[in-house]
C-alpha cells in the first residue's frame, strides 16, 4: 500500500529507513569489524598495515586443516542422511493407510515435548559404541521431531489427485514419491537441509561431550580454544613467538575461516526460503 | 520409514527410559538393572541444597529477561520493517538481520571476546578517552545483559520472519477504506495492522512461554567462567558440570529430570492456554 506523499509521512518515512539502516550497521558492523582486522599486521583497533599472514598461518597447521576436513565430511554426510532420514520418514507418515501411524506420530511428538536429558542420552550414545567416532555427530541429531512433522504436513497438502493420476499411469510408491513428491516439496527440503546443513556445521557441544579425540575434533571446538584459552593451534614452540605477533588477527581469521562457508550456502537456497522457512520458524 | 523409527526409539524413547538412573546410585558398570534403588534420594538433596536456588533464580531471571526484552523487539522490528515500500531496500536490511542466525555460538562468543574483552575494541577505545577498564565478561553485573544482547544479536531478524508472513496477509482494502475515513498512519498500526496480527502474537508469546526453561546451553556455557558461575549456571549447564565432568550421574540426571517435566509441565499448560484463547495450540 502507498501513503500520500505528505510531509509527515516523508519524515516518518524518513526515521524508518533511518532507524533500519542503524540497525542493519549493528548487525553487520561486528562482524565486519573482525574481518579487516584478520587481515591487521598491528594490534590497533583500526588497521594501518595489511596482511595475509594470519590466513597463510591457519592454514599452515595441521590441527585447523584436519579439523576443518572433520566439519566439511560430517556437515555434508550428515546433512545427507538427515534429510533423506526425515523425507523417507515423513512420506511414510504422511500416507494414511500406513498401520500403526498414529502411534508413531504420538511417539515423535511425544519426544518433541520431553526428553530424557543429557546424561541417559550420553549413556545410550555410549552403549550404542559412538564415543570417539564421527558418527557421534551426525547419528544422534539424525532427524528432528519438529523437521519432520512439518515434512510430513508438507507431503499431505500434495493433492490426492495428483498420486492417483500417476498411480493410473502404472507409478509405484517409491515412483510416486521421487517423480511427484519430491519435485514438489524442493523448497521444504532446501530449507530443511540448510537448517540440518547449519546445525551439523555449528555444532560444538555434541563434540565435546562425544569426542575426546582431539584429532576428530569439528572446527567449532578449536574455534573455541584458539579464542578463548588464548592457545595456538600449530605446536608449542612455533606458537610461542607467532602468537604474541599477531593473536588477535589470527583469532579473526579463525572466525571468518569458520564462518564464511556456511554463509556462501545462504543465497543459493534463499529463493527456495519463502514457504520453507515459514514453516520451519514457528518453533520459536 | 523403518531406519527413521529405530532412530526415534533408541536415541529419543531409550534415554527417557534411562530417566531412571536418577531414582538409583548409577554405576555404569553395573548398568541400569544392577544399580541399587534409593528413591528420591537425589531429589532430596538437590532440593536441599542452596545450589537449586541460584539455579532456579538465574534460569528464571535469563528466562524472564529473555521474554520481556528479545520478544518485544522481534515484534516491533517487524512492524517497522513492514512499513518500509522500497522493495529492496527491505530486502536489504532482511538479509543483514537474518545473517548473524547461521554463525555459532562459538563465533557469537568469539566475537564478544574480541569486542568486550579486557584487550578488546571497547576497552581499547575507552583507553584512548582515559577511561578505565571494564571486565564485562567476568562481571556479575554484565552477564545478564551480555546474554540478552548476544541473543538479540543473533536471532533478533530471524524472529521477524513469522511476524512478516502474518503481516503480508493483513488485508489491504482495511487500509484503504481506514485511510478515507481519515485515520493516520499510527492509528491503521493500532487498529488494523496488531489486531489483524494478534492470533500470531499471542501463539509465539504462548510457544516461548512454554520453552522458558530452555535457554541456549552452549550460549550459556561458552559464556560462563568461575567469576561469573553464580549469576550465570543454570539447569542445562549444572547438569553438564555434576554429570559429565564431575561423574555424579544418578545426582545430575535427577536434575535434568526435574528440569525436563517442568518444561513439559509449561510445554502442557501453554497449549491449554492457547486453545483456550480460540487459537490452534501447537498440537
Amino acid at each position: 500500500m502507498t501513503y500520500d506523499r505528505t510531509l509527515t509521512n516523508r519524515l516518518i518515512d524518513m526515521v524508518i529507513y533511518g532507524i533500519l539502516g542503524v540497525i542493519s550497521a549493528c548487525a553487520l558492523l561486528p562482524f565486519l569489524y573482525v574481518f579487516i582486522n584478520s587481515f591487521s599486521a598491528t594490534e590497533e583497533p583500526f588497521p594501518s598495515e595489511w596482511t595475509l599472514s594470519a590466513y597463510r598461518y591457519i592454514f599452515s597447521t595441521d590441527k585447523f586443516l584436519r579439523s576443518l576436513a572433520v566439519s566439511v565430511y560430517i556437515t555434508l554426510l550428515g546433512t545427507a542422511l538427515s534429510l533423506t532420514a526425515t523425507a523417507f520418514m515423513a512420506y511414510g507418515l504422511s500416507a494414511r493407510s500406513v498401520p500403526g501411524r498414529k502411534w508413531v506420530l504420538l511417539m515423535v511428538l511425544f519426544t518433541i515435548l520431553f526428553s530424557g536429558g543429557m546424561i541417559p542420552t550420553y549413556f545410550v550414545v555410549r552403549a550404542v559404541g559412538l564415543i570417539d567416532t564421527l558418527w557421534a555427530l551426525m547419528i544422534p541429531g539424525l532427524m528432528s521431531g519438529f523437521y519432520l512433522l512439518v515434512m510430513k504436513d508438507f507431503f499431505q497438502s500434495v493433492p490426492d489427485e495428483l498420486k492417483e493420476a500417476a498411480q493410473i499411469d502404472g507409478c509405484h510408491e517409491v515412483g510416486i514419491f521421487f517423480r511427484i513428491i519430491i519435485p514438489l516439496s524442493l523448497p521444504a527440503l532446501a530449507a530443511f537441509g540448510l537448517f540440518y546443513a547449519v546445525g551439523l556445521w555449528n555444532q560444538y557441544f555434541s563434540a565435546i561431550l562425544y569426542i575426546n579425540d582431539s584429532t576428530k575434533w569439528p572446527v567449532q571446538v578449536l574455534l573455541q580454544q584458539v579464542i578463548m584459552q588464548a592457545s595456538g593451534i600449530g605446536d608449542s614452540t612455533q606458537m610461542g613467538e607467532n602468537m604474541s605477533f599477531y593473536g588477535q588477527s589470527v583469532r579473526m581469521a579463525v572466525i571468518i575461516v569458520t564462518t564464511v562457508p556456511i554463509l556462501l550456502v545462504y543465497p543459493f537456497l534463499q529463493k527456495h526460503f519463502a514457504k520453507g522457512v515459514l514453516l520451519g520458524s514457528v518453533k520459536g | 520409514m523403518l531406519p527413521g523409527l529405530v532412530y526415534f526409539l533408541i536415541f529419543k524413547i531409550l534415554p527417557m527410559w534411562g530417566v531412571l538412573m536418577a531414582f538409583q546410585n548409577y554405576q555404569p558398570s553395573l548398568g541400569l538393572w544392577g544399580s541399587k534403588w534409593v528413591g528420591f534420594k537425589h531429589f532430596e538433596r538437590l532440593f536441599q541444597s542452596p545450589d537449586f536456588w541460584m539455579l532456579f533464580k538465574n534460569t528464571f531471571m535469563l528466562a524472564l529477561y529473555n521474554l520481556v526484552i528479545y520478544f518485544p523487539i522481534t515484534l516491533i522490528l517487524a512492524l517497522i520493517l513492514n512499513e518500509v515500500r522500497h522493495e529492496a531496500y527491505k530486502r536489504t536490511v532482511q538479509t543483514l538481520v537474518y545473517i548473524p542466525h547461521f554463525l555459532s555460538w562459538v563465533v557469537v562468543a568469539g566475537i564478544t571476546f574480541l569486542l568486550l574483552g579486557s584487550e578488546g575494541l571497547f576497552n581499547k577505545i575507552g583507553e584512548t578517552f582515559g577511561q578505565p577498564r571494564v571486565d564485562y565478561l567476568y562481571s556479575t553485573d554484565w552477564f545478564r545483559p551480555l546474554i540478552v544482547m548476544q541473543i538479540i544479536w543473533k536471532d533478533a531478524g530471524w524472529g521477524t520472519i513469522i511476524f512478516l508472513a502474518a503481516l503480508a496477509g493483513v488485508n489491504v482494502q482495511l487500509y484503504e477504506a481506514a485511510k478515507i475515513d481519515g485515520a493516520s498512519r499510527f492509528r491503521m498500526m493500532w487498529h488494523i495492522t496488531l489486531p489483524a496480527i494478534r492470533s500470531v502474537i499471542v501463539i509465539l508469546l504462548i510457544l516461548r512461554l512454554g520453552h522458558f526453561m530452555d535457554l541456549g546451553f552452549e550460549q550459556i556455557y561458552l559464556m560462563l567462567n568461575s567469576l561469573n558461575r553464580g549469576v550465570g549456571e543454570v539447569f542445562d549447564t549444572y547438569v553438564f558440570r555434576v554429570g559429565i565432568q564431575q561423574g555424579q550421574f544418578s545426582y545430575s540426571a535427577a536434575v535434568g529430570l526435574f528440569k525436563s517435566v517442568i518444561g513439559l509441565v509449561l510445554v502442557w499448560s501453554a497449549n491449554r492456554i492457547a486453545k483456550k484463547f480460540g487459537e490452534e495450540g501447537i498440537y
